[in-house]
């Protein structure tokens, strides 16, 4: 599975699309960045004067890489072709340094275990200086039905 | 194993994943995990892994579409140390 395969099926569009390429994947790990805009538009209130990526939002962007991309290279791995649905269960980040406007990030992540459709995953996010950001363990459920409300 | 001693060891368990709304004395043989306990899909998952664990045995994805109760869990275990 291409990398852009599996940007085209994430369940996301702007402005709450945080991944812009997989670098690698693989069973085992995967690799995305994402650049943040400055006109992205939480930026105008966090802070005011002062913009400062918002930690929910280096939360989102390593769940975005490094749960549902890779998620969807897992399920498709074994031949599950349906659109998989996400469901974030628990998040234990770390923040080690401020993410600015027009700052690209690297969001490396690592599998923990994938069984009975739970993805745990420890995650880390790496700046252009490859100074680890915010790093921790994300876990989700792949919802393989997905049914609709 | 009997039933009560397999029950014995999952108890602590299924106490260690129950939301703050609901008290350990709810805990009971017929308890549904999800429905009457409000454990999450994602805490079903770490429940399984902790039963494989403690009871060194391993569930298939279908045996997972048969738990519902600490009942049905308890019947798994027995079938699965049985083996």
């Amino acid at each position: 599975m291409k990398s852009k395969e599996i940007i085209v099926q994430l369940p996301y569009s702007e402005p709450f699309l945080f991944v812009d390429e997989i670098l690698t994947v693989s069973s085992e790990s995967i690799t995305g960045t994402y650049f943040f805009r400055n006109d992205a538009y939480f930026y105008k209130g966090h802070f005011i004067n002062n913009p400062v990526t918002p930690g929910v939002i280096l939360t989102e962007c390593m769940a975005q890489i490094g749960l549902v991309c890779f998620g969807i290279f897992l399920l498709n791995e074994e031949h599950i072709s349906e659109n998989p649905g996400f469901a974030l269960s628990n998040t234990e980040i770390d923040f080690y340094l401020p993410v600015f406007p027009d700052e690209k990030v690297k969001v490396v992540s690592e599998k923990i275990y994938f069984r009975f459709n739970k993805l745990k995953c420890k995650v880390k996010m790496l700046n252009a200086n490859d100074e680890i950001v915010a790093q921790g363990t994300i876990s989700g459920m792949l919802l393989k039905e997905t049914k609709t409300k | 194993m009997t039933s009560k001693e397999i029950y014995e060891r999952l108890e602590p368990i299924i106490i260690n994943y129950l939301p703050e709304d609901v008290a350990p004395k709810e805990v009971n043989k017929s308890s549904d995990l999800t429905r009457e306990l409000n454990i999450n899909s994602a805490h079903l998952v770490d429940i399984v892994l902790d039963i494989e664990d403690v009871f060194n045995i391993e569930f298939k994805n279908e045996d997972m579409e048969q738990l519902r109760s600490i009942d049905d869990a308890i019947l798994l275990i027995q079938q699965k140390i049985s083996v």
